[in-house]
């Protein structure tokens, strides 16, 4: 089991998702977050005062897949999340040790 | 008739003295006498005396005028003769108010306090951080509680009475408002009612303190505030605007003869924005700035809520600037539109100069534009013509941007919402270009006999002159440099006093967590 945590652009939340879809991953777990990278912030300029902005809205989407599928739920993400510019986030993979339904009781590769 | 003739003759014993008590019997028939043939004949006006006091209604002029030659001639309490009316004479255009004017100036009333709630309220609202939104609220909400009070007691009177026949402060015959009923004052206007035009006037005494609460926004005691602006009644506004609009004013150009400065401000360009401006200013350095100013972000924190109180700002000034011609008249309706354009132009302005020199057409820059506007025309609005206020658009929107955007980050003081730059920069400017713009032809009242030549057969203030020649300006200046000392030092005064007394400052804790939960006990929002 691996998990993947995806920073993206807000306004590529629906394709992500779908093109996961498409390959058969059936869940996730999204958050607005704020953050920075090499994008920077914005300056917001209120009469005579400036102010940076360091953070900028950003989704995470979490997903715990099998190994199997790993491969292809990154570069799915890759394909429909990339713009081509500065800012368009990062992708994070790293290795669960368990997982469990709590409806069913069933652990490892069986519950997620 | 008896009863009346008796209590004659009491008042003259009293007055008397003791040393004539046999006076009182003697002194008896003579009121009696004297009172009594003219009672039953009251003379019949005419048809065409009634019909030309209806047209003094459509023209705003004196409707006693009309009756004129009916008068009788009478010695009052000093024993100096003087012409009144026969007594029992009765008319129904005499003592009442016109319906048309009456009707314009409440809904110019309730437009004014519009303005303050919750307009201003919500103009300087959205521009604080969210921990002080109500703490704004509640000082603009203070003002309109307290200076009615004042007003009610001491302030009308101070203002428009004038029985200390002085240039600087009214009198005291309206103390508590006595006397101050629904008959015209025929000192101001011979057409509204007396405590319309009172009201009227509170709700420009409500603002203009309120106005000040923009440059110590989140950063002062709640009962300081109030405290300094009951005193700053007392010592700035009542003394100022007294002198601006009673008719025995020291600046009242257009209503007192006597004026020593024949300076003209139609709606309260001096009165109004200089006073909260400069005082703004002054009461600001001497607070300091605000905890973190220049490191933490201070940025509006709704913009939203700011664009709603500007449109409320703009709506409202209808009544502050066209109702400032107490009638609904024609010069009414020259000061409703150069309202329009000076503020639309003011707004249009600004705005495309940020889009031009920064990038961005901002909203805070479209409401400070439109504020701007509204502000420097306001001395102006009954006195120039629509090219005058398009003019004035443009003045107002380049010279008070240049200070908010740039002056104002050199000199290093926390005008937290830009009261100063706005508000006495823009009274100034307005002050100052009234002097250039007015034109005689908008406003009558420019060349009247109250403003004829010192040296006429009649003499007057010379106004008229100084509109037609120039001059003007310099009459104005002058009117701006009392204004600004007047501001100045009463709030200095007024403001190192309670410095000492009961300090300025909340502690920083409360500072930091917000005016809103630590002085009110509230929160502005809970989502």
């Amino acid at each position: 089991m691996k998990k993947i945590e995806a920073i993206i652009k807000p306004f590529k939340l629906e394709e992500v998702k779908d093109a996961l879809a498409e390959i058969g991953v059936e869940g996730m777990t999204v958050t607005e977050v704020k953050g920075f990278g090499r994008q920077k912030g914005h300056t917001e300029i209120y009469r005579g005062s400036e102010y940076t902005v360091d953070f900028l809205p950003k989704i995470k989407i979490e997903v715990v897949l099998t190994d199997a599928l790993v491969d292809q739920a990154v570069a799915a993400i890759v394909r429909a999340a990339k713009t081509g510019k500065i800012g368009d986030g990062k992708v994070f993979v790293s290795a669960v040790s368990e997982a469990v339904r709590i409806r069913t009781d069933e652990t490892g590769d069986r519950a997620v | 008739m008896a009863l009346a003739a008796c209590l004659a003759a009491l008042s003259l014993t009293s007055s008397q003295g003791q040393e004539t008590p046999p006076a009182a019997p003697q002194a008896k028939p003579a009121p009696a006498a004297a009172v009594a043939p003219e009672a039953p004949s009251a003379p019949e006006a005419t048809l065409e005396m009634r019909v030309n006091a209806l047209e003094a209604y459509l023209q705003n002029t004196n409707p006693e005028d009309a009756f004129k030659s009916l008068k009788v001639k009478k010695k009052n309490d000093k024993g100096e003769e003087e012409e009144v009316f026969p007594e029992g004479f009765k008319q129904s255009t005499l003592g009442v108010a016109g319906p048309g004017h009456n009707g314009w100036m409440m809904t110019s009333t309730a437009l004014v306090l519009f303005m303050t709630l919750p307009g201003l309220a919500l103009f300087y609202g959205g521009l604080v951080r969210k921990k002080n939104v109500l703490s704004v609220l509640a000082q603009c909400l203070g003002c309109a509680g307290m200076v009615t009070l004042l007003w009610w007691a001491f302030g009308y009177s101070l203002v428009f009475g004038k029985n200390f026949a002085s240039p600087y402060l009214g009198g005291s015959e309206y103390f508590f408002m006595q006397g101050v009923d629904s008959a015209p004052n025929t000192d101001y206007s011979f057409w509204i009612s007396h405590n319309v035009f009172s009201m009227y006037q509170m709700m420009f005494a409500i603002i203009t303190p309120a106005l000040i609460v923009g440059a110590i926004a989140e950063r002062m005691k709640f009962t300081a505030v109030m405290t300094f602006i009951g005193a700053w009644m007392f010592l700035v506004y009542f003394p100022m605007a007294h002198m601006v609009w009673g008719v025995t004013g020291l600046m009242n150009g257009v209503w007192n003869k006597e004026a020593v400065i024949p300076a003209i401000d139609f709606a309260g360009g001096t009165v109004v924005h200089m006073t909260s401006g400069w005082s703004a200013l002054v009461l600001c350095m001497i607070l300091g700035k605000r905890a973190g100013f220049g490191k933490d972000r201070m940025a509006p924190h709704s913009m939203v809520l700011c664009m709603v109180g500007t449109g409320m700002l703009w709506v409202g000034w209808y009544g502050f600037n066209a109702g400032s011609a107490l009638a609904a008249d024609g010069v009414a309706a020259n000061a409703f539109t150069t309202t329009t354009l000076a503020a639309a132009t003011a707004s249009f302005v600004w705005a495309l100069m940020e889009r031009v020199l920064r990038g961005h057409a901002s909203i805070l820059g479209f409401c400070s534009g439109a504020v701007a506007g509204l502000v420097v025309i306001t001395p102006a609005c009954g006195f120039v013509n629509s090219t005058g206020a398009v003019l004035i658009g443009v003045a107002a929107a380049v010279v008070p941007y240049i200070f908010v955007m740039h002056l104002k980050a050199k000199f290093g003081y926390d005008d937290a919402l830009d009261t100063f730059g706005v508000h006495a920069v823009g009274g100034t400017l307005g002050a100052v270009l009234t002097g250039f713009l007015a034109d005689k032809a908008v406003n009558a009242n420019l060349d009247t006999a109250v403003t004829a030549a010192k040296d006429a057969a009649e003499p007057g203030n010379g106004l008229a002159s100084l509109v037609a020649n120039g001059g003007l300006v310099g009459v104005q200046c002058k009117a701006i440099a009392l204004t600004l000392v007047i501001s100045i030092v009463a709030t200095l005064v007024i403001a190192l006093v309670l410095k000492a007394v009961m300090g300025l400052r909340p502690t920083a804790e409360v500072e930091d967590a917000g005016l809103d939960i630590s002085e009110h006990g509230e929160e502005g929002y809970l989502l």
